[in-house]
């Protein structure tokens, strides 16, 4: 079997597997939990792409989450629109920002970049808090539809239904979602747009003058990558039932998803998602075990030690301790 | 003209809180994202002092200053042999001083909790008032006074003094230094000190104009570096003009459309700055792009 | 019939003038020198020519066509090509791979003429000699063999004009030798146009059919190697009063 085969072989398997847990395993905890780390994974992916792959550094990934889920609410409440069109206009319009912002900002050196992100969580997070229409400051609660159907398919129901409730339906949908995003940074890695962006992050200046379009290869990373973040936005106010802008945007996010590629190291997919599964796993069971103050300090330590002791993460560490056994 | 009097006592105290990161960032090129978070960490050793010894914050933050100091030759070591030296302070360098913020808060939120914070001094309460409904309340005054008197004291140390011009220098020409036998990173790191030193201050200042909460230190990063950038990158005049505009053009839209709107402000600006003058209000050249 | 013209080209950085009033032609298949001493503005000339600089004063025309408003990614695919001073390689990558991104990016498939840009790429690292040197990360390599490869790179990218930015730098005088003897000999094969900026005399004036000098942004000799070494302007310029 090809590497290719396998890879997909294993996604397949891996899909399978989530929806046969969503109707085998009882215990709602696990998909909390696992709901919660998948939304760390993908995160993580989705700003990989920019961070890893490019070498931009991007501080406002809970920006284009809290967009993506406030775009959610809007066309929930302006259009009625089902759980599927709220999700794809959230990854759209996020996008959108994310085209805008780095249209504006990725011109100029990479700091500018960093810094222009975190200004636009504030500005959008302000912007939210006085939109009462959305909720404002109070926040938004969101009522799912009892018994929906697709196509004549009951989807969420007590019996002879798809999925049991509604926590597994989207515990399951971020799992393809998680799966499909996996998929999109492997195929990148190993494309032209890839390799592209490997060139313009070792030299810049370099890559232009070998032919690379350095300004287009950003901005189509930065839109892919915000897409994604908007996407995962968009699940998540169905998911909580309730959203408010403090929760949205919160730097928690942007922290997250910053620091468990640079844990798990960032040349490749493989990195932020071992990143995201250990941290993520240590952080539900600090949660649990001590408090949510405590699970944030272990990511910051984790990052700061790990950014100077262990520059290529989790995937370097492995890598160094193959070429010992040797 | 309320206004604008209070727009003025708010851009010195901005002033105050961008002092440091102009040096930083404007001169030495450390992106210093946890530049408010120190602030606020000075913030809450003046409270802490205050509330316990009734010290005044003022005292307590020129006496903590030096400490301050010490934290940022330390950090720069750490930054330099681990980032700057082997060329990894876009990515792995951004990320570290965005963790040490993170942890800064998190351990206040520890150990004071989420809850907001004040000091007790007699001036606190004080307010002059004049005619014509203008007001000058003490709680902005001496911010504003002593951020003065932080800022051009600042602005003459690096202007007049020989180390102050080898900071200057570190910047635009680390060949030249080190022609003249005067070794860049120790430059770097006594300035990178300095900085951190004003975070000491600033803080103070920060915890009598209005409480404090851990995490409050980021609304006010967008306000810093736009006022850095604004400023022109690494010059205190500029800074303390990119401060005042920014006060003025902030206290104008909260009488106008209410507070709420005031954080959007400052990062709308910065963003503005980013997209259409990179360069500052002041201008130098060839340093935005890369 | 020319491959490169500058006409009246000027920039200046801020209060500073790095180049006036800059004119220049160079002819398809010719081996320019360009020399100056240190600040002359030789690399902010090639800077505005390859697209690195683009707010510049005057006009860059390749091949008939005026470049100005193409940004440097454009102006390489259309057959400019440099070296850089400071080698810059891809470093997350292989020798070959550096040579793959030109090829991938850059040429057209007319100008693969049947063969994969793999084969393009060996084909390359044998005319330099880098070959055993192709699967090796670049962190590895020696002066010479980083300077080889800074050339291999541009010349992957099939170009008509190379310039070549002090490629010598820093090199010994058999090294030297090494790559005057593979540039002559890319120049021979392919006809391509090659545009030398250096320092080390003997290397430029034994290279170069005509030899340009700049200082403080001004040409201030264009003729044969042989009578720029005698002109009075270019001692000068080089030693001072």
């Amino acid at each position: 079997m090809t590497s290719n085969n396998k890879f997909y072989s294993i996604i397949v398997g891996l899909a399978v597997l989530a929806y046969l847990a969503t109707a085998l395993v009882d215990n709602q905890y696990y998909f909390f939990a696992g709901f919660a780390i998948l939304q760390l994974m993908i995160m993580a992916l989705a700003w990989n792409i920019l961070g890893g792959y490019v070498g931009y550094v991007n501080f406002g990934s809970a920006a284009f989450f809290g967009l993506g889920a406030y775009a959610a609410i809007f066309v929930m409440e302006y259009f009625k629109a089902d759980l599927f069109t709220q999700i794809i206009t959230a990854g759209c319009f996020s996008a959108i920002v994310g085209l805008a912002t780095g249209a504006l900002t990725l011109r100029l050196r990479g700091v500018y970049f960093a810094i222009a992100t975190l200004a636009l969580l504030v500005v959008s997070e302000t912007l939210i808090l006085n939109w009462d229409y959305v909720g404002g400051a109070a926040g938004a609660y969101i009522l799912p539809k009892r018994n929906p159907t697709v196509l004549g398919l009951l989807i969420v129901g007590k019996e002879n239904a798809l999925f049991g409730n509604y926590k597994e339906l989207l515990f399951f949908v971020l799992c393809i979602f998680g799966l499909v995003t996996i998929v999109i940074c492997r195929l990148i890695e190993r494309s032209k747009f890839g390799r592209g962006l490997e060139a313009l992050r070792d030299n810049e200046q370099a890559a232009e003058s070998m032919g690379v379009p350095t300004l287009r290869l950003k901005l189509i990373a930065t839109t892919i990558s915000a897409s994604i973040m908007g996407f995962t936005g968009g699940v998540f106010p169905y998911y909580m039932t309730f959203i408010d802008p403090i929760s949205a945007f919160n730097l928690d996010i942007s922290v997250n998803a910053l620091a468990m590629p640079l844990i798990g190291g960032t040349a490749t997919w493989l990195g932020p998602v071992l990143g995201a599964v250990v941290l993520g796993t240590l952080q539900q069971i600090a949660t649990v075990t001590i408090s949510s103050e405590i699970n944030l300090l272990i990511v910051g330590l984790f990052l700061v030690g790990f950014v100077i002791f262990a520059p290529d993460g989790f995937l370097g560490l492995i890598k160094k301790f193959r070429n010992r056994g040797d | 003209m309320n206004a604008l009097v209070t727009g003025i006592l708010l851009g010195g105290f901005y002033a105050a809180l961008a002092i440091g990161l102009s040096i930083a960032f404007g001169l030495l090129d450390i992106v210093n994202i946890a530049h408010p978070a120190f602030i606020i960490l000075g913030a809450f050793v003046a409270f802490i002092f205050n509330s316990q010894f009734g010290l005044d914050p003022i005292l307590v933050s020129v006496i903590f200053a030096p400490v301050f100091f010490l934290i940022g030759v330390l950090i720069y070591k750490v930054y330099y042999a681990s980032f700057e030296k082997t060329g990894a302070e876009a990515l792995r360098g951004l990320a570290f001083f965005f963790g040490v913020m993170f942890i800064i808060e998190v351990l206040l939120i520890i150990y004071f909790g989420v809850d907001f914070q004040m000091v007790q001094a007699d001036y606190i309460d004080f307010k002059l008032t004049f005619g014509g409904g203008v007001d000058l309340p003490f709680r902005m005054l001496v911010p504003f006074v002593i951020a003065m008197i932080m800022t051009l004291g600042l602005q003459y140390f690096s202007s007049k003094t020989f180390f102050g011009k080898a900071m200057q220098a570190v910047a635009q020409d680390p060949v030249a230094l080190r022609l003249m036998a005067i070794d860049p990173a120790r430059i770097k790191r006594i300035a990178f000190g300095i900085s951190l030193a004003t975070c000491s201050i600033a803080g103070a200042l920060f915890v009598i104009v209005m409480p404090i909460e851990p995490s409050i230190g980021r609304l006010y990063i967008g306000i810093v570096f736009a006022i850095v950038v604004l400023g022109g990158l690494g010059s205190q005049t500029g800074t303390l003009i990119g401060a005042m505009l920014l006060g003025l053009v902030e206290s104008l839209i909260t009488t106008f459309f209410g507070p709420s709107w005031s954080p959007a402000v400052a990062f709308g600006a910065l963003i503005l700055v980013l997209a259409f003058k990179p360069t500052g209000i002041l201008g130098r050249v060839g340093d935005t792009r890369g | 019939m020319t491959v490169l013209e500058v006409n009246k080209l000027t920039k200046k950085f801020g209060g500073f003038t790095a180049l006036s009033d800059i004119n220049l032609e160079v002819k398809p298949g010719e081996r320019l020198g360009l020399i100056g001493p240190n600040g002359s503005g030789k690399t902010t000339l090639i800077n505005c020519v390859s697209g690195t600089i683009r707010d510049y004063q005057g006009e860059v025309v390749f091949n008939g066509e005026n470049l100005n408003n193409l940004v440097a990614h454009k102006r390489a695919r259309r057959g400019i090509s440099r070296s850089f001073q400071i080698p810059k390689p891809f470093s997350s990558m292989t020798v070959k791979q550096n040579l793959l991104i030109p090829l991938e990016y850059a040429v057209t498939a007319e100008q693969l003429d049947g063969l994969t840009i793999e084969e393009h790429a060996d084909k390359i690292m044998e005319d330099l000699e880098l070959k055993d040197k192709s699967d090796d990360l670049t962190g590895g390599l020696t002066q010479i063999e980083m300077r080889k490869l800074e050339l291999a790179r541009a010349m992957a990218l099939k170009p008509q004009l190379l310039i070549s930015d002090e490629a010598m730098a820093g090199l010994s005088s058999s090294e030297v030798d090494d790559i005057l003897k593979i540039l002559i000999a890319l120049n021979e094969a392919t006809k391509i146009t090659i545009v030398m900026i250096e320092h080390i005399m003997r290397a430029v004036m034994s290279f170069s059919e005509r030899v340009v000098c700049l200082d403080a942004g001004k040409v201030i000799a264009n003729s044969t190697p042989n009578e720029v070494i005698k002109n009075p302007a270019v001692e000068k310029a080089y030693l001072g009063e």
